[in-house]
């Protein structure tokens, strides 16, 4: 679609930059002069220094390989589920009346206090945290993608139906752009819990990964490698949110408030 | 229940790409008659114990313009939907085009509210449940004057713009009943004027049969052949409205069927008010 209308004034796309550049730099100030103890927080530099090592190496590229790997596969398993059951359960009486209160029982059981269970049932391979994961995601999404179809504007479903559209048509032109909004808020919360559930999920057991990577070097009381990994999670946490603000921005092109 | 559900031939075929892509919209061109007959008998609709509709009749002719007036919660709307077919009435039948039928496809509803898809541009907005005439749509759209915002989003129009846009998207269907929900009750007082004259010239060059559910009299005798008033579900008033068109709402005859009307509903004040003055 094409806009004759002038994008609003924007403030700079640096803006949001300022604080974060501010406080490295006050780090920085604080550990040069002394403020901080190299144990307890090592310099910027340092922590720049050891991320260049690790990346010269190889070693970073294989752990954050692995957890993007995780966090990928987890998420589309978990998502994918709560998708597809929220739009059954959201769309037929029947399917909510049979699932919903089971559902409802599970999605009070946080998913880290599976964990015992979750290591007596697959170990501590791969399965076990693509599990835990799965069952983290699936409940935003499940529970937002319900919300979406069953409040979509009744009125908007009569004004198909009397226009002639039923069935598959009224589902896709209907009532599934009109959860889209909803589905997405899910989604992105989704993407924001991955991070948090792989954390834990790695710092468990592994053998690879951006937790293992940071639990073996708190053993080594390597201050900077902690730090690499820690912001590691801040900057994909960061890439996740941009991919989710993108969905939306994308899908909802329409409504005023997503442009 | 026995309203009928079998569904006479009654020539509502899709006419889709026929000669109607520039409708002229002088009333001196020979209009093409798609109006069908409505015939309500016995009509009776509640809501749980509250009766809206009591055994309503009601006739039009092919091609009439009916306006029905009411005092808010009268039951007007519902006899409207009930028409479209949106609620069942618990007894009567509504025979559309001479034949019972439970809706056909020729009959069109434009509701209060626009009710645009806002995911769907402008033009597709109109071609709902027609997605193969795009080009009949781009036609109807520039009936209604909004060829130039097709590729828009809704909510990049005026409440006024997108009540057009319903309009048209309820003319690309060619519909032979229009039936009209107050579809200009929230608009300002110059737009309504407007809707109502695009309205009155599209019903007279298309000749389709119109309802008109409305709470503002001067609309309703403005653009009505007939009004029809509405007093705690049960029609009291049937009112011809036999002024030459266009209707200047100045005249002194305009006036006086104002008066008329207006001093009928306020002389019958709905029950609970008599209760609450007294």
């Amino acid at each position: 679609m094409t806009s004759a209308k002038a994008a609003p004034a924007r403030p700079s796309a640096w803006t949001p930059w300022i604080l974060p550049v501010l406080l490295i730099a006050g780090w920085q100030a604080a550990s040069q002069l002394g403020l901080l103890s190299s144990r307890i927080l090592p310099q910027p530099w340092a922590v720049a220094k050891a991320f260049w090592t690790l990346a010269a190496s190889g070693e970073l590229w294989v752990h954050l390989r692995t957890s993007l790997w995780r966090a990928i596969s987890g998420f589309a398993i978990g998502a994918g589920l709560g998708l597809l059951l929220g739009l059954l359960t959201g769309s037929f009486r029947r399917a909510e009346t049979l699932l919903d209160t089971t559902l409802q029982m599970v999605r009070n059981i946080p998913a880290l206090a599976l964990i015992p269970l979750v290591i007596l049932w697959f170990g501590i391979d791969e399965t076990a945290k693509l599990f835990l994961l799965a069952v983290g995601v699936f409940f935003p999404v499940y529970l937002n993608t319900f919300h979406g179809i069953r409040s979509a504007d009744q009125g908007l479903i009569e004004m198909a139906r009397s226009y002639g559209l039923s069935g598959w048509p009224l589902y896709r032109d209907v009532i599934l752009p009109a959860a889209l909004p909803s589905i997405l808020v899910g989604v992105r919360f989704s993407l924001g819990l991955v991070w948090v559930l792989l954390i834990v999920a790695e710092t468990i057991s592994a053998q690879a990964g951006i937790g293992y990577m940071t639990m073996n070097a708190r053993e080594f009381l390597q201050t900077d490698v902690v730090l690499v990994g820690i912001l590691l999670y801040a900057l994909l946490g960061k890439l996740a949110d941009l991919l989710s603000r993108g969905m939306e921005k994308h899908f909802l092109r329409w409504n005023p408030a997503y442009r | 229940m026995n309203i009928s559900t079998t569904l006479f031939d009654t020539g509502a075929l899709p006419r889709e790409g026929g000669a109607w892509t520039k409708v002229p919209v002088s009333a001196s061109a020979p209009a093409k008659r798609q109006g069908v007959s409505v015939a309500l008998e016995g009509l009776t609709k509640s809501f749980g114990t509250r009766t809206v509709l009591h055994d309503v009749k009601l006739e039009l002719n092919a091609g009439e313009f009916v306006a029905v007036v009411g005092r808010s919660g009268c039951g007007k709307s519902t006899l409207l939907r009930a028409i479209a077919g949106l609620e069942t009435a618990e007894q009567g039948s509504i025979a559309i085009g001479g034949g019972l039928g439970k809706i056909a496809a020729s009959v069109r509803i434009m509701f209060q509210e626009a009710r645009l898809l806002p995911w769907k541009s402008v033009l597709d907005n109109v071609a709902i449940g027609m997605p193969r005439s795009l080009n009949a749509a781009a036609a109807t759209l520039a009936t209604v004057g909004l060829a130039d915002r097709a590729d828009d989003w809704p909510a990049e129009l005026s409440g006024g713009q997108r009540q057009r846009v319903a309009l048209a998207r309820a003319l690309l269907h060619e519909p032979e009943l229009l039936l009209l929900d107050e579809p200009l009750g929230a608009l300002d007082a110059l737009t309504r004027i407007e809707m109502q004259q695009l309205i009155e010239s599209l019903w007279q060059a298309r000749g389709f049969t119109a309802v008109l559910v409305t709470h503002d009299v001067q609309e309703a005798i403005a653009l009505a052949d007939r009004v029809v008033l509405i007093e705690d579900g049960r029609i009291t008033l049937d009112l011809k409205v036999d002024l030459p068109r266009p209707r200047a709402r100045g005249s002194v005859a305009f006036a006086s069927l104002e008066q008329r009307l207006l001093g009928h509903i306020l002389n019958h004040p709905p029950a609970a008010a008599i209760a609450a003055a007294a």
